[in-house]
């Protein structure tokens, strides 16, 4: 009843008030450009389309489209399914825009009531079914999530520190750089050392956290060999960007070489320079910090350097672990990643050679 | 019907009398004095845009880092400190204090009203939101600048891992920036709930109105958990306090707990008001009244209420049972399904009307379509193994700035293109708006959209840098240009605000047709905005010739002209029913004052002066005695004067 009779107050008011006063003209005069802004109006749909082709064609060891696991693979399908809900949902919406555009030339007056089953069906009925299906479909993907599909293969412990990555395996530790065997899964239990961080390795599986006080886990399983980046995923201060780690997963029998390898303590070199690298190890203040099993150096702040020289990045992901770098690194890894907790290492230049030396026979 | 001789001099009989009692001082005086509900709205406005000026600049020169990989335009300690404050700003120094300027300057108009029901409370809130946010952004220059995030994590941001003082400006602004909020919240309600012009029952409402009401009731619950985590963090921090503190018992998942408590809530309490805009534009432009009206209303409502049961999908990462993840999943979905409501009544509006494209419709429309790109990833998001995939990277970005930039910012730009003309006096330009527009629109998208892509990508947020080889780099310049393209556009509408504000085209009383209230006042509006307070007979006055109507013949009425003194009408809270008319008080130096106090303390508690804490808290409290005096003693004597 109100309704009608606002209507016919509307349709009046329209014809005997200037509403559209002076400095706007009124609906006829107005420009005539409106086959054109209709047209615009699809200009978001083709960068979306752009954006779909181009985003299908990239590939990034930390890329979650391209996955090398179960888990990630189930959780790739899981977005393209809701990309293609979302497309059609946005899709609609912006139909309807378009309508209205087009539609509204050459229109008379006409302000009519009604709308509001429209609107139940198509804001409240329809989306709940969706929203149904979307549910169902989540809660089956948590419970495919939440156990690997076979018994894990080893347990490894994963601890996080400003801004570096503590790997713990049975029978020894390293840093930055976990080793798995294909198509075995592996249990990781993430605790930190600080504060809080997040184990992301995209292409394997998703996120968790690394709470203190808190025991938390999540299962690997790579079933294709490669490596895969990781990064922590949680805001954990200046040089939250410079704490990347890597996931190797290797044949099984590269695996065990590889654990075979790793625990045994550093062999003692036979070159006379890198003998004298480990001297310098043991006496300046880099043992107190770093460990290498095997000599004196057992400091327990910094990363295990037992087999620093199988490993591949240098300072958690951010440089490639080769001999120039590492020099850079020790004289002074500030300029390499600023606000890291070491400090910079004034070294005589033959003390640094030889140090480099040493470090790079730790394989 | 009487002639138009007649009717000027009936009016000008009403403004005679009325503009005595109402005029506020001019000048310096002025300034600080003002109790003028549209002088502190304006200002609310301009305050809030230079706070978005600065969190804008903030975030190009974060773009402008990301330009290309390991880039040194910025040391990450600077970057860091750039993010927090550029979020931080965004949520509570602008997004909030600019649609609270709109409501402060509308609310009133949209009711029927001659000001705010706590005028001076009004003021007040307004210097604490002026100083709290000079504070929080000031910190930048002096290299102090908070920068932990927008959401502060412990432990981290505990002062064994971030000392110096960014950390505590961060909680002290949040604080102070509390009070200011909370006491709005309530001015609103009040106001709403209360001064409602006579037949302006609660299905007359206009929707912003309603709106900014569930605004405030969620402000008034969810700023609580904000200022316990803001406090005990600072205690933790000053005080040695363990709260927080792992190391001594303390829980670092309980901030989060408290801190999104507050945060999801936070959200719509951004959004509704925004959406209040839209519905308040869609109408005028499609001609014809809204679609589903009460719907809209319980959808607001609906909102404010679901959105407190939420918060966990902010953590689906920490580790917590399954079962309660399921529980958040299903609540988080169910909270989108207002909001569809909410689009598809606007959909319909512009379907069953006559679209007429003027520019505040041009940013509505433009608004709906990036709206809802930020909506549907936000369902994406209460999926959990699709959170847990996507959380705190760049999709999470990409997402809420779908959300934040197209739900509140393109509906706020709407706003001041809508309502310039009443807010100033002048009209914006038509042509500098489109232009402006679609540089925005293409602008926006081109930063935004590759966000999505490189969270896919693996490229997780707040990184200052990031590698070469990992297939990020010619997204993130794509990006940069995009923001470069955004910058310009934005400009562009703050050189049309200020070419009109200097030489624009004088604007009528109704420029669009409007439907509300606030159409009904000249522009810019009267110190008493109604010289006769209408009577309302439908959801759309100023389409309703019987609401027009009452606003000539009322002129002799004493009780809808109000000339005895500075008045408003209290009216019935739910049916608008008149009952007696309310005193307003005299402009005054009070709110300034107690302001200044409250100010005070913060910097004394911010570098531990107790002395100058104390004169601080000294100066509020006398402040608020002297505001507080029992006012019938002080007015009783003028009042007996002018009535022999």
């Amino acid at each position: 009843m109100q309704k009608i009779y606002l209507c016919q107050q509307l349709a009046r008011v329209k014809l005997s008030r200037a509403g559209w006063a002076s400095s706007v003209p009124d609906v006829p005069a107005a420009p005539s450009t409106r086959p054109a802004r209709a047209l615009r109006g699809g200009r978001p749909g083709a960068l979306l389309l752009l954006g779909v082709a181009v985003l299908t064609s990239c590939s990034s060891p930390q890329s979650a489209l391209d996955p090398a696991g179960p888990s990630a693979r189930r959780l790739e399908a899981l977005w393209w399914g809701l990309f293609a809900v979302s497309a059609v949902v946005w899709l609609v919406v912006l139909l309807c825009i378009v309508y209205a555009l087009v539609r509204r030339r050459g229109q008379e007056v006409k302000p009519r009531g009604g709308g509001t089953r429209a609107v139940v069906v198509a804001g409240l009925i329809i989306p709940t079914l969706v929203l149904v299906g979307t549910f169902v479909a989540t809660l089956s993907v948590m419970r495919a999530e939440a156990e690997p599909p076979d018994e894990p293969a080893l347990t490894i412990e994963v601890i996080g520190h400003l801004w570096w990555w503590e790997v713990r395996y049975p029978d020894f530790v390293t840093a930055n750089e976990i080793h798995i065997p294909v198509d075995r899964s592996v249990r990781v239990e993430l605790r930190t050392a600080d504060v809080i961080h997040s184990f992301w390795v995209p292409p394997l599986t998703s996120k968790t956290d690394l709470i203190p006080n808190m025991d938390n886990e999540l299962w690997l399983l790579a079933d294709e060999v490669g490596v895969y980046r990781g990064q922590c995923a949680e805001f954990c201060g200046a040089q939250h960007a410079g704490m990347a780690f890597l996931v190797i997963a290797q044949p099984a029998d590269e695996f065990d070489e590889w654990m075979a390898d790793q625990a045994r303590p550093a062999e003692t070199p036979t070159d006379p320079l890198a003998l004298r690298g480990r001297e310098v190890i043991e006496s300046q203040s880099c043992a107190a910090c770093h460990t290498v099993r095997g000599t004196e150096a057992d400091g327990d702040i910094g990363p295990d350097l037992t087999h620093f020289g199988s490993r591949r990045t240098l300072g958690a992901g951010v440089a490639p672990n080769d001999p120039g770098w590492l020099g850079g690194w020790i004289s002074n890894s500030q300029t390499i990643k600023p606000g890291n907790l070491m400090p910079p290492q004034p070294l005589a230049p033959e003390d640094l050679n030889a140090l480099i030396a040493y470090l790079e026979t730790l394989e | 019907m009487t002639t138009v001789e007649e009717q000027q001099a009936a009016d000008a009989a009403v403004a005679e009398r009325l503009e005595p009692v109402w005029e506020e001082s001019g000048g310096l005086r002025g300034w600080f004095t003002t109790v003028d509900h549209k002088k502190i709205g304006r200002r609310y406005l301009v305050t809030a845009a230079l706070f978005f000026v600065a969190a804008g600049l903030e975030a190009m020169v974060m773009r402008s880092q990301l330009a290309g990989a390991r880039l040194d335009v910025v040391s990450p300690e600077l970057y860091n400190q750039l993010f927090t404050l550029h979020g931080t700003t965004m949520i509570f120094f602008f997004s909030t204090p600019m649609l609270f300027g709109f409501g402060n300057y509308l609310l009133p108009l949209m009711i029927g009203s001659r000001d705010m029901a706590f005028p001076r409370l009004n003021a007040f809130t307004y210097y604490v939101f002026a100083s709290s946010g000079l504070l929080l952004t000031g910190s930048l220059l002096f290299g102090a600048a908070p920068s932990g995030g927008w959401f502060a994590y412990v432990p981290l941001t505990e002062e064994q891992y971030l000392p110096g003082i960014g950390m505590d400006v961060y909680c002290l602004s949040l604080l102070l920036l509390g009070v200011s909020t909370t006491a709005g919240a309530i001015n609103f309600i009040v106001t709403a709930l209360t001064m409602r012009a006579p037949g302006m029952s609660l299905n007359r409402v206009p929707l912003f109105v309603w709106s900014l009401v569930v605004t405030a009731f969620m402000v008034v619950f969810a700023l609580a958990p904000l200022n316990v985590d803001n406090l005990l963090l600072f205690l933790d921090r000053r005080f040695g306090f363990h709260v927080f503190d792992p190391d001594d018992g303390g829980d670092p998942v309980l901030w989060q707990h408290l801190f999104w408590l507050f945060g999801h809530p936070d959200v719509y309490i951004i959004v509704l008001p925004a959406l209040g805009i839209v519905s308040s534009i869609v109408p005028t432009f499609s001609r014809r009244p809204i679609v589903a009206y009460p719907l809209l209303v319980l959808s607001a409502v609906a909102t404010g209420i679901i959105s407190f049961g939420v918060w966990v999908h902010h953590m689906f990462v920490t580790g917590l049972p399954q079962l309660s993840l399921s529980f958040f999943s299903a609540a988080s979905l169910i909270v989108t399904i207002p909001s569809g409501i909410q689009i598809f009544a606007w959909l319909f509006t512009i379907m069953l009307g006559r679209l007429v494209v003027r520019t505040p419709m041009l940013w509505i429309l433009g608004f709906l379509v990036v709206f809802v790109a930020g909506g549907v990833t936000g369902v994406m998001f209460a999926v959990v193994p699709f959170d847990q995939q996507t959380h705190d990277s760049y999709f999470v970005v990409a997402h809420f700035h779908y959300v934040l930039f197209g739900g509140a910012v393109f509906p706020i730009i709407a706003g001041i293109y809508y309502w310039f003309g009443k807010f100033t006096g002048r009209m914006l330009s038509e042509r500098l708006g489109r232009w402006s527009f679609w540089l925005v629109f293409a602008g926006f998208n081109v930063t935004f959209f590759p966000m999505h892509v490189l969270g896919l990508l693996g490229m997780p947020r707040r990184v200052y840098t990031y590698e070469p080889d990992l297939g990020w780099e010619g997204w993130n310049l794509l990006e940069t240009v995009g923001a470069y393209v955004l910058l310009v556009g934005l400009a562009l509408t703050l050189f049309n605000v200020v070419r009109a504000l200097r030489r624009g085209p004088a604007a009528p009383d109704n420029p669009w047709g409007g439907d509300s209230l606030e159409w009904a006042t000249s522009s810019p509006p009267k110190e008493y905005n109604f010289p006769v307070v209408p009577t309302v007979h439908s959801l759309h006055p100023m389409w309703d010739e019987r609401t027009l109507a009452t606003m000539v013949e009322d002129r002799q009425d004493p009780g809808r002209t109000l000339t005895d003194g500075k008045q408003a009408m209290r009216t019935s809270d739910l049916d608008g029913v008149p009952e007696h008319p309310l005193d307003l008080p005299e402009e005054s130096v009070l709110p300034v004052v107690v302001a200044t106090g409250l100010f005070v303390l913060t910097v004394g508690a911010l570098f531990g002066l107790a002395v100058v804490a104390w004169a601080g808290v000294a100066v509020s409290v006398a402040g608020l005695v002297v505001w507080h005096w029992p006012r019938a003693a002080r007015q009783e004597g003028p009042r007996q004067e002018q009535q022999a």
